[in-house]
């Protein structure tokens, strides 16, 4: 009896006041959260939600001739699944969907895996020029992709490129940056070249945070550097690398800076290389916006599905690990 | 797993307590950093010796050998078009400048509401934010361009500079340093002395997440730098044109003539210079480990 009646008399103050503390409380802040977001959320709504739902509207509806000859207009009406449709069953779009997967399958892995090495690389504790390497190969972030696109392209193109001099002296001939096969590495080493850096300064702090003793006592055990990297060091910086791959992946979608401004210097690129390229000119030169936004969401869709695929398969793999 | 390890391990009888001090363990990461950082610093390397070149140089000398027409280039690039190179660079500033500064004080602004309250909607409003970090930023200019030509806004320079403000990373990223760094008794003891909100927030929260803002600027401001597709879709007059999209309208003018080829390449080893000296300047006052940190679980 007296065990159950304490609490409460301990925790009890005149009921009055105490019914107007929690006034007290919770009247004040309760505006000032939603004006604190107010800004973020108005401008998110303007800038990311009504242009979402805008692109989605679109993409159902479809420009007919009503009328016929010169009396004919254009009406906008409900088209259904029809610019859908069109997207999967333009050829020119799939070749396009299929170069970012060629050039996605290049430049994801090889900007992951380089950023990883570099990152593993600077936390040897016997390893010098770090601070050298650090700054050197985090320089490209600094440059933008276009400008990236620009200087790489002038490095590829037959007679201002540096190496092609080299080869050319050397007997062997132009290497072939800007032809077919090599095009998709020449594409995709311009996005390696500008994301390892970042990439590997995020698992590298990522790396820092690992607690010495953990390397304390893997040395003690005769670990040598190699083992500790791959059974300490990649495991526990699994967040930064599911972070640095989903963001790489959704960065190889975007493709579009790169393939436009290599365009000028070779006829292999055409104007529906990438499907933004082609989602550029159907919304801008060709006038067709229902199949620009029809693109734009498959897009968009592809990009959401990868993603939760990504980091789908990394939580499940991270459930199965704790289990054994 | 074990197989590649045995593989990829250079050295497998390391018996060793102490740090390693065999000399390949310290010579092959060594070689390899070099290494990498050779390949990142080739093009850097490269367009300031082309940009060093005059219009014939570029096309017949060795491309590693400096040339002779370093200033008539730089001489070139500003009077194009009655210095509209200059033009360029002062709305890149501009751009990304005001952006970054707006979206900073946007962001923190969320960040700490989502972090230090409790309220109705607060999850909503998070992950629907959040869920905008995995909508391609790029598809998003496309309508961003039709609306603002429903309301005259496109052309303008607004219209590169609204859309810049808003950034689901950089919400994302005060929420995770707001969380961090600022303890709820600090708040509580400001709120107990009779403080406003805004006064709590403007003089007790701010000072203390001035690293994370610093953090979300520089990103951001990078990032509104380096942005292509937004100015390139939503400006039609060359005078409002960043660095990004003047260099690129100078490019695919060029095909098939050297001089504006020689042009772009200036323009590229001019562009790059701030940026590079501000990244490195501000390298240190980078809290990095905020993006690295703030995912764990």
């Amino acid at each position: 009896m007296s065990l159950t009646s304490a609490p409460p008399t301990i925790a009890s103050p005149p009921p009055g006041s105490r019914r107007s503390g929690i006034r007290r409380r919770s009247t004040r802040p309760r505006f000032a959260p939603y004006l604190f977001s107010a800004p973020a959320v108005l401008l998110y709504i303007l800038f990311t939600l009504v242009p979402v739902v805008y692109t989605v509207w679109i993409s159902f509806r479809a420009y007919r001739l009503q009328g016929s000859g010169i009396g004919g207009r254009r009406v906008d009406v409900f088209a259904g699944f029809d610019n859908y449709a069109t997207v999967f069953s333009d050829s020119e779009m799939i070749a396009g969907f299929l170069r970012l997967l060629v050039y996605g399958l290049i430049a994801v892995p090889l900007t992951l895996g380089l950023a990883l090495l570099f990152a593993l690389l600077l936390d040897v504790p016997a390893a010098r020029a770090k601070r050298f390497s650090r700054t050197a190969i985090f320089i490209p972030y600094a440059v933008p992709g276009i400008i990236a696109a620009l200087m790489w392209g002038f490095m590829y193109l037959p007679s201002t490129s540096p190496f092609s001099y080299i080869t050319r002296a050397l007997g062997f001939g132009t290497i072939p940056f800007l032809e077919s096969p090599g095009l998709f590495g020449s594409l995709a080493n311009i996005a390696i070249w500008g994301g390892v850096g970042f990439n590997m300064i995020i698992i590298y702090t990522s790396l820092r945070s690992i607690p010495v003793e953990l390397y304390e006592s893997a040395r003690l055990d005769g670990a040598t550097e190699t083992q500790m990297a791959f059974l300490i060091k990649i495991p526990l910086t699994r967040p930064a690398l599911i972070l640095t791959g989903v963001f790489s992946l959704i960065g190889a979608l975007q493709l579009y800076a790169e393939p436009t401004t290599l365009k000028p210097l070779t006829s292999q690129i055409t104007q529906t290389w990438a499907p933004l390229m082609t989602i550029y000119r159907d919304a801008f030169i060709t006038d067709n916006l229902p199949a620009a936004a029809a693109s734009s969401t498959v897009l968009a869709l592809g990009t959401l599905a990868v993603s939760a695929v990504v980091l789908w398969l990394s939580s499940s793999r991270r459930k199965a690990g704790a289990r054994s | 797993m074990k197989s590649t390890m045995k593989n990829l391990d250079v050295h497998p009888v390391a018996v060793t307590g102490r740090v390693d001090r065999r000399p390949h363990t310290r010579l092959l990461p060594t070689f390899l950093l070099i290494l990498g950082s050779v390949y990142c610093l080739i093009p850097v390397v490269w367009v300031f010796v082309a940009a060093s070149k005059s219009d014939g140089e570029l096309f017949s000398t060795f491309t590693f050998a400096p040339g002779t027409g370093l200033f008539s280039n730089l001489g070139d690039l500003f009077a194009y078009e009655n210095g509209q190179f200059a033009l360029w660079a002062a709305n890149s500033v501009l751009y990304a400048g005001v952006g970054a500064v707006l979206s900073t004080f946007v962001s923190t602004m969320a960040g700490y509401a989502l972090a230090k309250y409790e309220f109705r909607g607060r999850n909503l409003i998070f992950y629907s934010i959040l869920a905008g970090v995995l909508i391609p930023g790029i598809t998003l200019a496309i309508p961003q361009y039709l609306l603002m030509s429903q309301v005259g806004l496109a052309g303008n320079p607004l219209s590169v500079l609204l859309p810049s403000i808003i950034s689901p990373f950089g919400i994302y990223l005060s929420r995770v340093y707001c969380e961090s760094a600022m303890p709820k008794e600090t708040l509580e003891a400001a709120r107990i002395d009779g403080a406003s909100e805004w006064r709590t927030f403007s003089s007790i929260a701010l000072p203390l997440l001035v690293p994370g803002m610093v953090t979300v600027f520089l990103l951001q401001f990078v990032g509104i730098w380096n942005n292509f597709l937004l100015p390139f879709v939503m400006l039609s007059d060359q005078d409002n044109y960043p660095l990004t999209v003047g260099l690129f309208t100078l490019l695919s003018k060029g095909s098939g003539s050297p001089a504006l080829y020689t042009l772009a390449i200036t323009g590229a080893a001019v562009s790059i210079v701030p940026l590079i000296a501000l990244v490195l300047f501000l390298q240190r006052f980078w809290k990095l480990d905020l993006i690295s940190g703030g995912i764990k679980g």
